[in-house]
């Protein structure tokens, strides 16, 4: 068994809090795992990456070789396709489809959604709506792994005990909301997958 | 057992379960996680440990020093460029040796992620003859740590661990150990070779360059250099640090060529030599400069034996990554990729509400009227209102350049110039650059954008916090020329006047920009307005 996944979005927008639950997991899995982040200048709003490599067998590089990762999971869609190079050709890409736009030459969303709607195996989330349906909109990055967890090599209940155990000493409402989140984002590809 | 750890962490537990009694640093990225991490632990909760964010990386070597004197285990932690500025302890320790274990924990920022270079740190380790240690992995970080404090007690030298961004922010499966007891205070029977006068420090100095063989023997009999036989001779690989990883990740299986593996530093010369008799040609892969290359390589050309960064096989600059090593290795084609032409780039900026925005604001309000090309920045948050929409400041060099560089430029005769910095940046190397500017009198107006927190590494406290207004009156700057204004939309008119009227000013004048970093908690907000107990000047 071997994985490797990556994780985009905007510097803030939660990639690792996503690292950390699949991290958590893996270890409790008993699988190996390295996880690449960024720290620094980019995570004051600028292009923000995790690459997450699990498997039974030794992790060798910190980083995924191009067109090596099954999985592209990203909180927003131009950081979907900044990392397009690294997609092997069975690989999936996932994402919320609500832009983050702080530069002025944004790209045109529909177009975006075009050129994700090219690959044949992509999924395209309403995340931040969904959040506000479990009660906010930062759990938007919980709703993505609900959206993957099909594709993850972890139990759905290991998933959601880690996901418990990170959000417990906010309280149980916020643990209740975050599970929500992950049931909301389950359902939402259930209907679409390819 | 094992745990989840940043490359930072496995760091910062190795040095606890060494031993550690003291870890000292400043924050920079790559390194920052390191003194955090132990900073959050029960150790230096309680006491047992001195975690300390000290005001500048020569600073903080120096205190890990003087805690090392007393008998005890110390760290010292830093990015890169960081070292340049503790050179002078980082190189004089060198010559005085240590007591208790010293372990010098710099991390490298390759492909510059966060930094205005790449310089590579085993040039600093070479330089002051000091043995290195190069983790490849975060297993082998933590475990080096308790071997970097063991080597350091029994050559009584400083250990340079050196870490890259790529181990540094990456997590792993780590194994930990149980902890050390930590050394008690054990006193020098002589002191004299810490007492550096020429008389004590050339005797040093010969020890130093006597303990080189022993260095060597060490480093060649490490277990962190391995040299394993591959079946085709057609080729040898050196792999340093993490480079081993991406040569492993491209032959999963088995290498087929000979590879020495270096994490230890003297170079382990027997096995280099091993590989130049039994191979025809030998690839050095090294995150960093083209350190053992050039050392092993062919200063005039002519032999093309050894290839590398300096011959072409790999970029001359950046990180390594597993694309780069194949292609090396003739795995690969190309090592280009394309990125979709609808993905723009996505830089960095100032978060929504910061201050530095609004003093940003004010200033370009008055550079239309004063002329542009006279605004000396310096390394921060800050450092972004280089970019647009702002471009409001002319120059980054290195931390504290912005005071030293006004001054110089106004005595060119560039009037009125200013400098911008950040409380902490200032704390850290601005104020002896504002003492010259006052001892002489230069007409410069000093910002500092003071957020009360050392924003861009996390928001670390910063030692500057309340204490700015009596640095700078101490250091004389003259009380009606220090201001107090408060970077918001209200204030602007007012702040853009209070300005205005100090750059007319020639001599020294300071305005402190002052508003807590909104990346804050609201408890630490509070403890910042607490200790900012001046009233704006308006």
């Amino acid at each position: 068994m071997k994985k490797d996944i990556i994780i985009s979005g905007v510097g803030g927008q939660g990639i690792l809090t996503i690292s950390a639950v699949l991290d958590t997991a893996a270890l409790e899995s008993g699988f190996n795992v390295k996880q690449s982040e960024v720290h620094g200048m980019s995570q004051r709003g600028g292009a923000v990456q995790a690459h997450v490599r699990v498997s039974d067998q030794p992790v060798y590089s910190d980083l995924i070789p191009k067109a090596k990762a099954d999985l592209i999971l990203s909180v927003e869609p131009m950081e979907l396709l900044r990392y397009l190079p690294y997609l092997s050709p069975e690989g999936y890409l996932v994402t919320d489809i609500n832009p983050f736009k702080n530069i002025a030459n944004y790209p045109d969303e529909a177009d975006l959604k075009a050129q994700i709607e090219q690959f044949p195996h992509h999924r395209i989330v309403d995340a931040r709506t969904l959040a506000k349906k479990a009660g906010n909109f930062r759990a938007a990055n919980v709703v993505m792994i609900g959206a993957v967890s099909d594709l993850l090599p972890f139990d759905e209940a290991l998933l959601k005990k880690v996901i418990a155990d990170l959000f417990k000493r906010k309280g149980d409402r916020i643990v209740q909301m975050n599970l929500d989140a992950f049931e909301l984002g389950k359902a939402a590809v259930l209907s679409q997958e390819v | 057992m094992q745990k989840i750890l940043l490359g930072n962490e496995a760091i910062a537990q190795g040095a606890i379960d060494a031993g550690l009694s003291g870890a000292y640093g400043y924050p920079g990225t790559p390194s920052t996680e390191i003194i955090e991490y132990i900073t959050a632990g029960p150790d230096a909760k309680s006491g047992k440990i001195k975690a300390h964010w000290s005001t500048n990386e020569k600073v903080a070597t120096e205190e890990a020093l003087g805690m090392s004197f007393a008998g005890k285990r110390a760290m010292v932690t830093m990015k890169h460029v960081g070292l340049n500025v503790a050179a002078d302890a980082f190189i004089n320790m060198a010559i005085s040796g240590i007591n208790g274990g010293l372990v010098v924990v710099v991390a490298d920022d390759l492909s510059q992620h966060s930094s205005q270079n790449e310089q590579d740190s085993r040039f600093y380790g070479k330089f002051a003859m000091l043995p290195i240690l190069e983790p490849s992995n975060q297993q082998e970080a933590y475990d080096m740590m308790a071997y970097a404090f063991d080597l350091s007690e029994k050559t009584k030298l400083p250990v340079l661990l050196r870490s890259v961004t790529r181990l540094s922010h990456s997590r792993a499966n780590v194994t930990v150990k149980d902890k050390k007891n930590q050394n008690s205070l054990q006193l020098l029977d002589d002191t004299k070779r810490f007492a550096l006068i020429p008389s004590f420090a050339k005797l040093q100095y010969k020890g130093l360059i006597e303990k080189q063989k022993d260095l060597e023997k060490i480093a060649e009999q490490s277990p962190w250099n391995t040299y394993q036989e591959g079946e085709d001779t057609s080729l040898g690989i050196i792999a340093s640090g993490i480079a081993i990883n991406y040569l492993l990740e491209n032959y999963p299986e088995k290498v087929p060529y000979d590879v020495l593996k270096v994490s230890h530093y003297p170079l382990p010369k027997e096995q280099v030599r091993k590989m130049f008799d039994r191979v025809d040609k030998i690839l050095v892969l090294e995150d960093g400069y083209p350190f053992i290359e050039e050392m092993i390589g062919d200063y005039l050309g002519r032999d093309q034996k050894v290839i590398g960064r300096l011959t072409g096989a790999i970029p001359r600059t950046g990180e390594l990554n597993p694309n780069i090593v194949a292609y090396a290795l003739g795995l690969e084609e190309h090592i280009d990729s394309d990125i979709p032409e609808i993905v723009v780039g996505r830089p960095p900026q100032l978060c929504p509400g910061c201050g530095h925005i609004d003093l940003y604001e004010e200033l370009n309000d008055i550079i239309p009227e004063i002329g542009d090309n006279r605004v000396f920045s310096d390394i921060g948050c800050y450092s972004l209102g280089v970019l647009e929409p702002y471009d409001a400041i002319d120059t980054i060099i290195d931390m504290g350049a912005s005071i030293p560089m006004a001054k110089g430029a106004a005595d060119a005769g560039l009037l009125p110039a200013i400098a911008v910095i950040g409380d902490s940046t200032f704390t850290h190397s601005g104020m002896t650059g504002l003492l010259s500017a006052v001892w002489d009198n230069s007409p410069i107006t000093v910002i500092i954008s003071d957020n009360s927190a050392v924003a861009m590494t996390g928001a670390q406290p910063s030692a500057a916090m309340g204490r700015l207004y009596d640095i700078a009156k101490g250091l004389g700057v003259k009380k009606e020329h220090i201001k107090i204004i408060i970077p918001l939309k209200k204030y602007h008119d007012k702040n853009v006047e209070m300005i205005k009227e100090e750059l007319d000013y020639q001599g020294v004048s300071l305005i402190i920009a002052q508003r807590p970093c909104v990346t804050m908690s609201n408890d630490k907000k509070d403890l910042a307005r607490q200790f900012n107990t001046f009233e704006p000047s308006y």
